[in-house]
């Protein structure tokens, strides 16, 4: 692999760019491999390349049924943030906060890492007390953050409605000011060309058919490339999770449901954070090209098919112009959906199953972009040393057999 | 949007007067503290999840209040049918793997 640098920039730059090396092979798949990972988004080729720097496992396969980076890596709306409740939580996320400051680094990629602050809106009494709780909690677990009154949300971000003759008034939020938005493309892209370059094989255009097992253990997958070998898979695949488990006759707790985001057209400088609310369940962040990208809710129902509900993206829209009445003029480029993988928990599944050498890390939901470094930096270790990582233990799939949720929903920021 | 037809009120309304409330036909344990915790949450959170059909129950929130099955296609929206509590799908999966091979096989011959 050839380093990025800005020398390599201007050297490139005399041949008019048409020389650059391919950021990654497109190898054949071979007959065997130690590790097959099955699904080439965020998560997936994180695993691959932790697998590969951390552990020195580098005969590894991804097989994405489509391209790298193609199914929620692309889709989600790019907030980093590790403000969750619950100490388990936390420290997953937290983990993850720690690995994104040096992602660039580290994968001499430029991830665009930009950690401009998360403010979490509140509109009534309970939630200014959720929050309070909230940051209390963060603040015990290390995380930074403060709770602002409305004042000092109107002070971070201007354009936003303070007045407080509206349906849902912004009485206060909570402000975690190490959190951010990275660029979604460049993270699954950085670590596809890092995890290449340590000789793991990624293979586009290959779906997974089958999990074929021999005595309740693992010996390789059928795919639409033919069989290949290995005693240990994978399966970080998100929305199809539950596809993938009923491969093998498992079940998973999970459902799989449209999420929706939308960009708008391009604007000048506006807003220069990332905005919430649970509430009403509007998100919205500026991306250095100027568009609005907005974040709607999930459809209520189970579905596969990458679109959402019109009644939902109207709902949230109404939210955003309340919130911010001046965006009322400004029109909607794009708006498509994601299938995401919720679990009744709203918390991950990072875990080894009930047949050796299979391993699962999906239930991400509707917040797994955050944590792709760190959900790929545990699953690793998982996958390594054949037992979770402490990070990872809380978030074993027997949980929902001995009730150790972990119950993020409507406790932390929720929803992202 | 879906148009969802309510077998009680016998009309088709928006599917905004629905709340989706899960998949259908998981019975309660009859006796819960005699059963593994194992049992247990399998009958709470775990779900089969398909791509394709999936039965699955809706609450007519804004018209009778009361609840009723789905058969309906997770990938392509389509609702095949919609049944009272208690009964059981005419629909399913295997009904339409059949229904297609048999339709293949009349355009063979």
């Amino acid at each position: 692999m050839k380093k990025y640098s800005g020398f390599s920039l201007f050297k490139h730059s005399l041949s008019h760019h048409e020389n650059w090396q391919a950021a990654w092979r497109s190898p054949q798949p071979k007959k065997q491999y130690d590790v097959i990972i099955v699904g080439g988004g965020g998560h997936g080729l994180a695993t691959a390349y932790y697998l590969a720097k951390v552990h020195g496992i580098t005969n590894v396969a991804v097989l994405e049924k489509g391209y790298l980076g193609g199914g929620n890596t692309a889709r989600n709306t790019t907030i980093v943030r590790s403000n969750y409740l619950w100490d388990e939580a936390s420290k997953l996320y937290d983990h993850s906060l720690d690995l994104w400051k040096d992602l660039s680094q580290d994968l001499n990629y430029n991830v665009m890492f930009s950690q401009r602050g998360v403010l979490n809106l509140g509109h009534n009494l309970q939630d200014m007390r959720d929050i309070e709780r909230r940051v209390n909690a963060n603040r015990l677990n290390g995380i930074d953050g403060v709770v602002l009154n409305t004042a000092e949300v109107k002070e971070i971000v201007p354009v936003i409605n303070d007045s407080q003759d509206i349906r849902y008034p912004v009485l206060g939020a909570s402000w975690q000011a190490t959190g951010g938005v990275a660029r979604h493309d460049a993270v699954a892209w950085g670590f596809a060309r890092g995890a290449d370059s340590f000789g793991v094989d990624l293979i586009q255009q290959c779906e997974v058919t089958d999990i074929i097992t021999e005595d309740g253990a693992v010996v390789g997958v059928q795919t639409t490339q033919g069989f290949i070998g290995s005693k240990k898979v994978a399966c970080v695949t998100a929305g199809n999770s539950g596809v993938m488990a009923a491969m093998v006759g498992l079940r998973l707790p999970i459902e799989s449901r449209p999420l929706q985001a939308l960009v708008s057209e391009p604007v000048k400088p506006i807003i220069d954070t990332v905005v919430m609310s649970n509430a009403v369940h509007a998100y919205v962040s500026q991306s250095d090209k100027g568009d609005l990208v907005i974040g709607a809710g999930t459809d209520s129902y189970n579905g596969y098919g990458q679109r959402g509900s019109f009644h939902i993206v109207e709902h949230t829209l109404s939210a955003i112009c309340e919130l911010f009445p001046m965006f009322s003029r400004v029109r909607m480029n794009r708006a498509w959906g994601g299938v995401v993988d919720t679990c009744p928990d709203a918390c991950p599944i990072i875990s080894k199953t009930n047949i050796n050498g299979l391993y699962f890390n999906c239930g991400w939901g509707t917040g797994g972009f955050k944590a792709t470094p760190g959900s790929g930096h545990v699953f690793a270790h998982t996958l390594a040393h054949d037992e979770a990582h402490p990070f990872a233990a809380p978030f074993s799939l027997d949980r929902f057999n001995t009730g150790h949720l972990i119950d993020e929903h409507g406790a932390a920021g929720v929803a992202h | 949007m879906h148009h969802i037809y309510c077998p009680y009120c016998e009309e088709t309304r928006e599917e905004e007067e629905y709340s989706y409330t899960g998949e259908a036909h998981i019975e309660r344990p009859k006796d819960p503290a005699a059963i593994t915790d194992e049992a247990w949450g399998d009958y709470l959170f775990f779900r089969s999840n398909p791509r394709g059909i999936h039965h699955e129950m809706w609450y007519h929130a804004a018209g009778c209040r009361r609840y009723f099955n789905v058969t309906r296609n997770t990938q392509s929206y389509e609702i095949h049918e919609t049944y009272k509590m208690g009964k059981l799908p005419t629909v399913t999966a295997k009904t339409i793997a059949a229904d297609t091979l048999a339709a293949q096989q009349g355009d063979a011959s």
